[in-house]
């Protein structure tokens, strides 16, 4: 057997369940979006027109722009901290860091409700504590949406940062304190420059998972919140609409696609994806 | 000694139960190459670190000029520094690293230009201006390492190991280059080293240290000819060690005893000079001979050939083994394996040493 058919031997299983339950029933989705209800471009047209769609695309968007920069700021501090102070503790707190990816999206978002709702701990114990008088509306609006999509996201940004960080040797800061500069300036210099690609490969990571999440926004939004993935479940379940849901998810892909093309002239998307942690 | 441009007093750092630096006294005189030499965790490099700034003294104080500096940070010593991974500034140009201590200095944009130029000029690297570090080679990036942290024209350059990384040849180039700066910039250089041949060939002072205490200071050739105890005899070069008994002396002279030979050896303060004691015999100092030629009888056990040199290792009946070496066009005897042969040394050539 010659090398070429052992490797296709080896892949091919795998290569098989992709087309055969990922990219199959994807090319049915652009096929349903010209042909459901009548053939044509009728349901890109409606989906053009549709104020509720261009809502809904804009909050998708802001949504995940917002948690973008917030998981990036949170997650900066994090990975510095754990790369550059914690040494005995490192381990635990890369333990942490890692400890959502075991618990499932769903149960993390009910987490949350139990946590944030008008009768939630958080509204509890701020109303014993006196400070507020009546519970504030912490869900079924964007700031629940946000507040459980960073801690979902979180982990997404630090792991390409640390990563990154771990291999900025502390010489540099040394180096540049030494030439003359103060810490503060060293690290803006010397050592933030540096930092730059985890930063990139975080964000656009959170960036796109953020565009076509659907559990944690769903369920803290409450039919509030309509981000683009709810909004196609809606189209499909609700009003048995397929074409526009079909539409929709093109549309999705295809904006998905566009931010990663974009951030292609800034990151390196192998490193992003495929050398993560 | 007159007016030392800086100075540590009874320096300590500890690192749990560990002792880095155990009170270390250093005076540093204005302009001369001093080299710390020990092997890995002597303490060479915490009492450079500390010296810098960034290790914090857990008792002692540094003093630049007269003026105490322990309490400052780095950035506020005015020294400059160059680490044994280069540490250039991967986001920056050849040019902006040269330049970037002149920023941070806040000089005009001009005088930085300048500066850098004159900089890269000196190390060799003009061309290389627009250059990233990544684009360069190990050698390169040293001398960049080193332009730039003369940019500034600092009192005082501390070197962590700066040709460690490098392979041999290009290491003794930069030996010579790196002394020829030296000479040239005026520049007390203060140079971190645990390779012996880089600390004779460079410094005008080394200081040897072990266990965090330093253990002999002096001029190469002073601790090479003179070493005061058997690490010192044995870091520096290679040493045979013979016990004899001490004899006492005669006339300026000390007699000692071997193997049933009485030979004389110069007196060193603080040998013991009656009773048991420890010689150091550097095996160049040993001349071979056929036998009966030389005082000593052995047989050649082991020949290594170095080149320009060969090392033989001989047994004899009480000595043991004793390393001599000679150059390998040599008009004497041609060492064969198992061959008998004789050996012996002049006058003078054992030092007595401390630590018997």
């Amino acid at each position: 057997m010659n090398e070429k058919l052992r490797y296709w031997m080896l892949v091919l299983p795998a290569l098989a369940v992709m087309i055969l339950f990922y990219i199959w029933p994807v090319l049915n989705i652009w096929g349903i979006s010209v042909t459901e209800p009548s053939a044509g471009l009728g349901n890109y047209t409606r989906m053009f027109d549709s104020n509720a769609v261009r809502v809904s695309f804009v909050l998708t968007f802001r949504v995940a722009a917002i948690t973008t920069i917030l998981c990036l700021l949170l997650g900066y501090v994090l990975a510095y901290t754990i790369s550059n102070f914690a040494t005995r503790v490192r381990p635990l707190m890369l333990g942490l860091v890692l400890l959502p990816f075991w618990v499932s999206v769903l149960i993390r978002s009910f987490a949350w409700i139990v946590l944030l709702g008008r009768s939630g701990l958080v509204n509890d114990a701020l109303m014993d504590a006196g400070l507020i008088s009546t519970p504030i509306r912490f869900m079924h609006n964007e700031l629940g949406v946000l507040i459980a999509m960073v801690h979902v996201m979180l982990p997404f940004a630090v792991l390409p940062m640390l990563t990154n960080m771990r291999g900025i040797d502390g010489s540099y800061m040394r180096a540049a304190r030494g030439l003359g500069a103060s810490e503060w300036r060293a690290f803006r210099e010397v050592y933030f420059p540096q930092t730059l690609p985890g930063v990139f490969s975080g964000g656009l990571l959170v960036f796109v998972l953020s565009l076509g999440f659907y559990i944690t926004p769903a369920l803290l939004g409450g039919g509030r919140v309509m981000m683009i993935s709810e909004y196609i479940t809606y189209q499909i379940q609700e009003f048995l609409n397929w074409g526009l849901g079909a539409a929709l998810s093109v549309a999705l892909l295809v904006a998905t696609a566009i931010v990663l093309l974009v951030a292609a002239r800034f990151v390196n998307l192998r490193k992003t994806f495929l050398e993560r942690s | 000694m007159s007016n030392p441009i800086l100075s540590v007093r009874q320096a300590v750092k500890t690192y749990g139960k560990f002792r880095a630096l155990d009170a270390v006294d250093l005076d540093i005189r204005e302009g001369e190459f001093l080299t710390l030499l020990g092997p890995s965790g002597s303490g060479k490099t915490t009492l450079l670190s500390a010296i810098a700034g960034f290790t914090a003294l857990d008792g002692g104080v540094v003093h630049a000029r007269g003026g105490d500096i322990t309490p400052l940070p780095p950035e506020k010593r005015d020294f400059a520094m160059v680490f044994q991974g280069y540490a250039l500034f991967p986001t920056m140009t050849v040019a902006e690293n040269v330049g970037y201590p002149l920023r941070v200095r806040k000089w005009s944009k001009q005088d930085i230009r300048d500066r850098v130029r004159e900089c890269l000029d000196l190390v060799q690297m003009g061309q290389f201006a627009d250059r990233m570090p990544n684009q360069l080679s190990g050698g390169q990036q040293q001398r960049i390492a080193l332009a730039r942290a003369l940019s500034f024209r600092p009192d005082v350059l501390l070197l962590d190991e700066p040709l460690s990384a490098l392979d041999k040849k290009l290491r003794a180039d930069l030996q010579w280059e790196l002394k020829a700066l030296h000479e040239r910039l005026g520049v007390t250089f203060v140079y971190v080293t645990h390779d012996q041949d880089e600390a004779l060939s460079m410094s005008d002072r080394i200081v040897i240290l072990k266990d965090g205490a330093i253990q002999q200071e002096g001029a190469p050739g002073e601790l090479y000819d003179w070493p005061r105890t058997r690490f010192v005899a044995n870091f520096l070069g290679k040493s045979n060690f013979i016990e004899a008994r001490m004899a006492g002396r005669e006339g300026d002279r000390l007699i000692a005893e071997a193997a049933g030979h009485r030979f004389a050896v110069k007196p060193a303060a603080g040998a013991p000079e009656t009773g048991a004691g420890c010689l150091a015999l550097r095996p160049e100092r040993i001349r071979l001979g056929r036998p009966g030629e030389q005082a000593f009888a052995g047989r050649v056990k082991q020949i290594s050939y170095l080149g320009e040199r060969c090392q033989v290792l001989v047994d004899h009946d009480v000595l043991g083994e004793v390393l001599v070496s000679q150059p390998t066009w040599h008009a004497g005897v041609r060492p064969e394996p198992r061959m008998d042969v004789s050996f012996g040394w002049d006058a003078e050539a054992c030092v007595p040493l401390t630590d018997a």
